[in-house]
C-alpha cells in the first residue's frame, strides 16, 4: 500500500502537469535563465574564468533557484482546495504521502538537468560529458538529497502564511553540503587532471546525506503534517 | 480492513491555538445510524471539531475513540472508514471531475473502472465527467466533492457546511443519501449554521458556542426558538 500510494500521488501530479506543463515550462526558463546571467560574469574570451568552479557552481545554483521555484510551485497545488487533507485522509501510511511528493520532485529536477547540462557544458565549454557515469551519480545524489529537504519543508509550511519567504530561508542553510558536495565532486571532474576517486567520495557524503535527509523526513512528516 | 467502529466518543476534548480556545472540553457521542447536528455561530468551533474527528486535527486535551479506538491506535485502516467534506472541497481544479475521482477511488484502494461511474451519475455530472472541475460552478464543485467523500462508504461521515452553493433540487438529493447512509449504519455528523436545512433532516441536535457545547439532544420541533435561547444571536 505505501508504494502503491506513493506512485499514485506522483501520477496524479504528472498528470495535473501535463494539463498546462506550467511548473516545467516556468523552472526551464529560471533554470536558462540563471545560467545564461552567470554567463555575462563569468565568461572571458569565450572561456569561462575558472574552468572547474563556474561551470560546477554555476550547475549547482541553477539546480538550487529552479528547484526552489519548483517545489513551491508543486505544493502550491496542494494547497489551493486544501488537497494535502484528502491526501492524509487516505488509509496508507501518511509518510507514503510523502514519498509521492519527492518522486515528483526529483522527476521534475532530473528533467531540468536534462537541459541544464548540455547547456552549461556548451556555455562553459566544460566537458561535462567526460565522465557521464560519475558525473550522473553526482547528479541524481545531490538532486535527491535537495529535494527530501525541500519537500519536507514545503509540506511543513503549507499552511503558513509566510511560507514564500520562509521555505529558502529554511531550505537553503540545510542544503548547504549539498551545494558543496555538488560543486566540489563535479569540479573534481573537470579540471586539467580529472579526479574519479574524488568524486566518488562526494557522491558517498551525498548518498549519506540522502538517507539522512529521507530518514528524518519519513519520521517527522506525519506529526509536521497533523495541526 | 478493521472492523466498522459503531460509535465516536468525544471525552473532555480541547483545542488550543496559541493562547485561543478554539474547542473547550466538549464531551460529545455519536452512534449508528445517527445523523448529528453539529450547530452553531461562525467561529463557534464546528470546524475544529470536525478536524479533530477526521484526525487531521489532534486535540490540545482529552481523547476521542472511533469504537474504542483513538486514531494513532486505529492508523491508516481507521481513516480508510473516515468521509470527510470540508468547507475546501479537497478537488484538484485542472484535473476533470471523472479523474478527481478515479484518483481518491484509487487512494483508497477502491476499483476505479467499478465505482466512478456510479458516483459521477449520482453527482449528476455524466455529461461533465471529462470537463476540468475549474469551470464547474460551486454547486457542481460540491456535488464532486460529496462523491469524493462518499466513494468508499465511510463508516464516519464527516461533513462542514455541505448544502452550501446547492440548489434545492441538489439539496433534497444531499438530504435523501445522508438520510439513506444512516439508515445503512453510517455515523453521519454535520456542522452547519442553517438550521432550515438541519431541522428534519438530523436525529441529534449538538449546539456550540464559543468552543463550548452548551446543548446536546435528541432533535425535535422548535429548533430555531431553542437554538436562539441558547446561543442568542
Amino acid at each position: 500500500m505505501f508504494l502503491k500510494t506513493a506512485l499514485l500521488v506522483l501520477k496524479k501530479d504528472v498528470a495535473i502537469e501535463v494539463k498546462s506543463y506550467e511548473i516545467i515550462s516556468t523552472t526551464l526558463f529560471f533554470a536558462v535563465s540563471c545560467v545564461l546571467i552567470f554567463s555575462f560574469a563569468f565568461v572571458k574570451e569565450g572561456e569561462a574564468v575558472n574552468a572547474e568552479l563556474v561551470p560546477a557552481g554555476v550547475l549547482w545554483i541553477a539546480v538550487a533557484f529552479a528547484g526552489l521555484l519548483a517545489i513551491g510551485r508543486i505544493f502550491e497545488r496542494e494547497r489551493y482546495g486544501e488537497t494535502m487533507r484528502a491526501l492524509l485522509l487516505a488509509p496508507a501510511p501518511r509518510s507514503a504521502i510523502y514519498v509521492g511528493k519527492l518522486l515528483g520532485v526529483v522527476l521534475l529536477l532530473l528533467l531540468t538537468e536534462l537541459l541544464l547540462v548540455p547547456m552549461i557544458a556548451f556555455v562553459f565549454h566544460a566537458p561535462l560529458f567526460a565522465w557521464p557515469l560519475p558525473f550522473a551519480g553526482l547528479l541524481v545524489t545531490g538532486t535527491i538529497g535537495f529535494a527530501a529537504i525541500g519537500t519536507m519543508f514545503a509540506s511543513m509550511l503549507i499552511r503558513s502564511r509566510a511560507r514564500e519567504v520562509m521555505l529558502p530561508i529554511l531550505l537553503y542553510p540545510f542544503t548547504i553540503p549539498v551545494l558543496i558536495g555538488g560543486v566540489w565532486g563535479t569540479a573534481s571532474l573537470l579540471g586539467e587532471e580529472p579526479s574519479v576517486p574524488v568524486a566518488t567520495m562526494w557522491m558517498a557524503i551525498l548518498s549519506a546525506y540522502d538517507v539522512v535527509a529521507i530518514t528524518l523526513s519519513l519520521w517527522v512528516f506525519e506529526p509536521l503534517m497533523i495541526e | 480492513m478493521s472492523a466498522p467502529f459503531d460509535r465516536v466518543e468525544l471525552t473532555d476534548v480541547s483545542r488550543h491555538y496559541g493562547r485561543r480556545r478554539a474547542v473547550k472540553n466538549i464531551s460529545l457521542s455519536a452512534g449508528r445510524g445517527e445523523i448529528v447536528g453539529l450547530l452553531g455561530p461562525n467561529g463557534a468551533g464546528k470546524s475544529t471539531l470536525i478536524g479533530m474527528l477526521s484526525t487531521l486535527i489532534a486535540p490540545s486535551g482529552g481523547t476521542i475513540r472511533y469504537g474504542g479506538r483513538t486514531a494513532d491506535e486505529g492508523g491508516p485502516a481507521l481513516r480508510g472508514q473516515i468521509g470527510l467534506l470540508a468547507h475546501e472541497l479537497h478537488l484538484y481544479s485542472e484535473l476533470s471531475a471523472r479523474q478527481n475521482l478515479e484518483f481518491f477511488a484509487q487512494l483508497h484502494g477502491l476499483d476505479a473502472a467499478a465505482v466512478v461511474p456510479a458516483a459521477l451519475h449520482a453527482a449528476g455530472l455524466d455529461d461533465r465527467a471529462d470537463d476540468a472541475v475549474s469551470g464547474f460552478s460551486r454547486g457542481m464543485r460540491q456535488r464532486v466533492a460529496l462523491e469524493r467523500a462518499l466513494l468508499h462508504g465511510p463508516q464516519l461521515l464527516l461533513l462542514d457546511e455541505p448544502f452550501t452553493g446547492l440548489d434545492d433540487r441538489a439539496v433534497t438529493a444531499v438530504t435523501d443519501r445522508l438520510r439513506r447512509l444512516a439508515d445503512r449504519g453510517a455515523i453521519v455528523i454535520l456542522a452547519t449554521h442553517d438550521l432550515d436545512l438541519a431541522d428534519g433532516l438530523v436525529t441529534r441536535v449538538a449546539i456550540v458556542c464559543d468552543g463550548k457545547l452548551v446543548s446536546d439532544e435528541p432533535a425535535s420541533t422548535g429548533l430555531r426558538g431553542r437554538y436562539r435561547a441558547l446561543v442568542g444571536r
